[in-house]
């Protein structure tokens, strides 16, 4: 058996991480690798599309049930959905209350002590949003995460997000080992979406391992709480999934470190593909009216 | 032993100056910079005593002072006897600061008053993760059924509640209003807050006046005022403190309607904004709240000291400057009452102490009181600093020190230690950490913040107490055996 590969997803909130990561981890299940998914977000939805239904029974709903985590068994937290995929949920508080972060450090400990990774060929994080604090860092942490995957488009706020996480796996790249396996652009059919994705991947050093289109398929199949790979095995999107897993399964050991840029290389870029007008800086910081523009979209 | 008596003031502070340079020395470069700022000596005349204070302890060094949850539990809070203070958070703040203040009470203890017992509400992972306002809420109401007597609940945050933003005032205000205008008091002392536990004073004597003063507006007085109405403000009843305290201010006519906080209650608090005169002892953990009374309710503060006869005299003649003839004749009469004790003290103890030098490194205000103490019992003091002190304090310890004296302000381990080494004093008065340190190195001990479990020290009975103990550590046959006769 290969040596256990622990990968993550990371990415802007909203940005499709979720659906792009299950999609992805069935289709790796259909090429028979052994899943186990570890959502680390207290909404508890990643695997919400291979369980059919959201996770119930979260690590730390559990645990303050019971007392604490040290009560918990393995079998009571870890649920076995599509293709065989076994899939755990950290959970966490309701918003407003309590630490989060200190509950995704807690849960991984939890998997780590009770052997959840033994017998599996792959481990997936998929971490809610923005890194926030240290707790989200965790999966990219030493002996976690080796290969992270960020989920973006080409809107200006999910490249924002993509090289602040560049920035968070450099922090701890040295330390623990971690590397940029690669951007993974959701389509959002914004303008010149795919060259922007490929320059941004450039200047961070990895590259764009794969351009997920966007189809209204992946909407259907999310309303009856399932995968494409499962819902519409045959059609076009299942079929870029695959190909999606196939790219992934085949970038072992192609990670890097990246090498994130600065908010005005970020603007320069955009620039650069025509998407934002260079503005005089002069004009930074006035009102519309005191530019003399009158029709602001 | 001591050679500081015999020498002038000029070769004393040319000895101090060359000994703040060795120990900087030890230093790397940035921090001698910085711990230059904090150690000096007093020159006559000077405004202040020429160091800086209140400044963030630098990592690496041993400091002595404490967090702000030390300052609002431990100090602030902790003695109001039949309030229940929770610490709030995982159980070691609780714990190891469990009755560890020595602030004396009267009071059937787990039945009206709760003042030895430890309140924590033990905080679990799944706590700092879930968040524990509902945990609040369930000890506050199990502390209801089982401690029907209490008279107040106090919240004592500890780091984690700022961490996570638990919203204590919500859960203080619902169980306020559940428990029919029950004092529940939330305050954000986390120990992280500030640079030692002083900010801790000030948070706890800001939620005094928002969650207990401001409670009280538009309500009747629960007492009949009288024009003799003070409050001793700053007294922990450390061994009974406030007690030896509280009987000279009533021998002299007036009425102590309260005592912050030692033995002290809440209804003691409610009652202070209608006394006349507040008395304040210790200034840097209390001048908050007596400044904000002189404000709000027009009451008027003076900072008093009753450690030994000369400054006891003068502060009972300050107090009764505040009031008419009659009490200023019975600060009169008190202090003739109390001559025949304290000569009786001073002739028996002053022989075996004279010209013995001492060294002090304290918290809040004895770097400064004691020294009249000291003094009356012919000794003299060759250093002094404050763990947490303020400029205002270093203002206030001139009229104190003399001419040279070394101050070292937040000192640390290792400085004190070369400091005393050099100096050689006949008595270091300090607490519990450095106690064991002097003591090995065969120098006379004397703890300044428990009082080494004996006391009172304030008052003219407090006053005898002091001068036995002083005696009894710098006499001490032991100090003779400390010494390996093959290293005579």
């Amino acid at each position: 058996m290969a040596a256990l590969r622990q990968i993550a997803f990371y990415g802007k909130g909203g940005i499709g991480k979720s659906t792009t990561s299950q999609n992805t981890l069935a289709a790796l299940a259909e090429m028979g690798q052994k899943i186990l998914i570890v959502g680390c977000d207290p909404k508890a939805d990643s695997t919400r599309l291979i369980l059919h239904q959201k996770a119930q029974d979260t690590i730390l709903s559990l645990a303050a049930e019971a007392g604490s985590v040290e009560d918990l068994e393995l079998e009571d937290v870890m649920k076995v959905g599509f293709n065989d995929i076994r899939c755990v949920e950290s959970g966490g508080p309701e918003p407003g209350v309590g630490c989060a972060g200190r509950g995704v450090i807690t849960s991984i400990n939890f998997l780590e002590e009770n052997g959840a990774y033994e017998g599996v060929d792959y481990v997936s994080y998929d971490v809610l949003g923005d890194v926030v604090c240290g707790g989200f860092a965790m999966p990219i942490r030493e002996n976690k995460a080796q290969e992270i995957y960020i989920v973006m488009s080409g809107e200006m706020m999910a490249m924002y997000a993509a090289n602040n996480i560049s920035k968070g796996i450099l922090k701890y790249a040295n330390s623990g080992g971690v590397r940029l396996g690669g951007l993974v652009c959701n389509e959002r059919q914004t303008d010149k979406e795919y060259e922007l994705a490929e320059s941004l991947a450039g200047k961070l050093g990895t590259k764009l391992i794969y351009f997920v289109p966007r189809d209204n398929i992946v909407q259907h199949a999310e309303l009856r709480r399932m995968t494409c790979i499962e819902f519409a095995p045959e059609s076009k999107q299942a079929e870029h999934y695959r190909n999606l897993a196939t790219k992934i399964h085949a970038n072992v050991g192609n990670g890097t470190i990246p090498t994130p840029i600065t908010m005005d290389e970020l603007e320069d870029l955009l620039m650069e593909h025509g998407i934002m007008k260079a503005v005089d800086e002069s004009e930074i910081g006035k009102k519309a009216s005191e530019l003399g523009l009158t029709a602001v979209a | 032993m001591s050679v500081a008596v015999a020498e002038t003031v000029a070769e004393i502070k040319a000895r101090n100056k060359e000994l703040v340079q060795e120990v900087l020395k030890t230093y790397p470069e940035k921090t001698a910079k910085r711990r230059a700022k904090h150690l000096g000596l007093y020159e006559e005349g000077k405004p202040d005593c020429g160091v800086k204070s209140n400044i963030k302890s630098i990592p690496g060094v041993m400091t002595i002072r404490g967090c702000a949850y030390a300052g609002s539990k431990g100090v602030v809070w902790g003695p109001i006897k039949d309030m229940i203070h929770i610490s709030h958070g995982p159980v070691g703040c609780g714990q190891y600061s469990w009755a560890s203040r020595r602030n004396y009470y009267i009071g059937t203890t787990g039945v009206d008053t709760f003042g030895t017992m430890q309140f924590t509400s033990d905080f679990q992972e799944k706590d700092i993760v879930f968040g524990g306002d509902k945990k609040l809420a369930k000890i506050i109401d199990e502390i209801e059924v089982l401690f029907p007597l209490n008279k107040g609940i106090s919240v004592q945050s500890e780091c984690p509640i700022g961490l996570i933003g638990d919203d204590i005032e919500a859960v203080s205000k619902a169980k306020t209003k559940e428990y029919a205008g029950k004092t529940i008091v939330p305050v954000r002392c986390e120990g992280f807050r500030g640079v030692s536990q002083s900010l801790g004073h000030h948070i706890a004597n800001d939620a005094i006046r928002d969650w207990v003063f401001d409670k009280m507006e538009g309500k009747p007085a629960r007492f009949e005022s009288t024009p003799y109405d003070v409050a001793i403000i700053g007294d922990y009843n450390i061994g009974g403190d406030a007690w030896s305290s509280r009987i000279l201010l009533e021998e002299m006519g007036l009425r102590v309607v309260a005592q912050w906080s030692g033995d002290g209650t809440i209804a003691e608090l409610e009652a202070t904004p209608r006394a006349k005169l507040n008395v304040l002892h210790c200034y840097r953990s209390m001048n908050y709240i007596s400044r904000h009374m002189e404000e709000k309710y027009g009451t008027p503060w003076v900072e008093y000291n009753f450690f030994g006869p000369s400054k006891i005299a003068e502060s009972l003649r300050k107090i009764a400057s505040h009031f008419d003839e009659t009490i200023k004749e019975n600060a009169e009469k008190v202090i003739a009452k109390y001559q025949a004790l304290c000569d009786a003290v001073i002739a028996k103890y002053r022989p075996r102490l004279e010209g013995k030098t001492v060294m002090l490194y304290v918290g809040g205000l004895r770097p400064r009181h004691v020294i009249g103490a000291y003094e009356d019992l012919g000794m003299e003091i060759v250093g002094t600093g404050y763990e947490f002190g303020h400029n205002d304090d270093y203002q206030r310890t001139t009229h104190y020190v003399k001419d040279g004296t070394l101050i070292y302000d937040d000192v640390t381990g290792y400085e004190f230690e070369k400091f005393v080494e050099k100096v050689q004093p006949d008595l270091v008065g300090s607490g519990i950490k450095e106690k064991y340190v002097f003591q090995k190195m065969g120098v006379p001990f004397r703890q300044m913040h428990s009082w080494d479990y004996s006391g009172p020290y304030h008052g003219y009975d407090g006053f005898a107490i002091f001068a036995r103990d002083m005696d009894m550590a710098i006499n001490s046959p032991v100090w003779k055996m400390t010494k390996a006769p093959w290293a005579a």
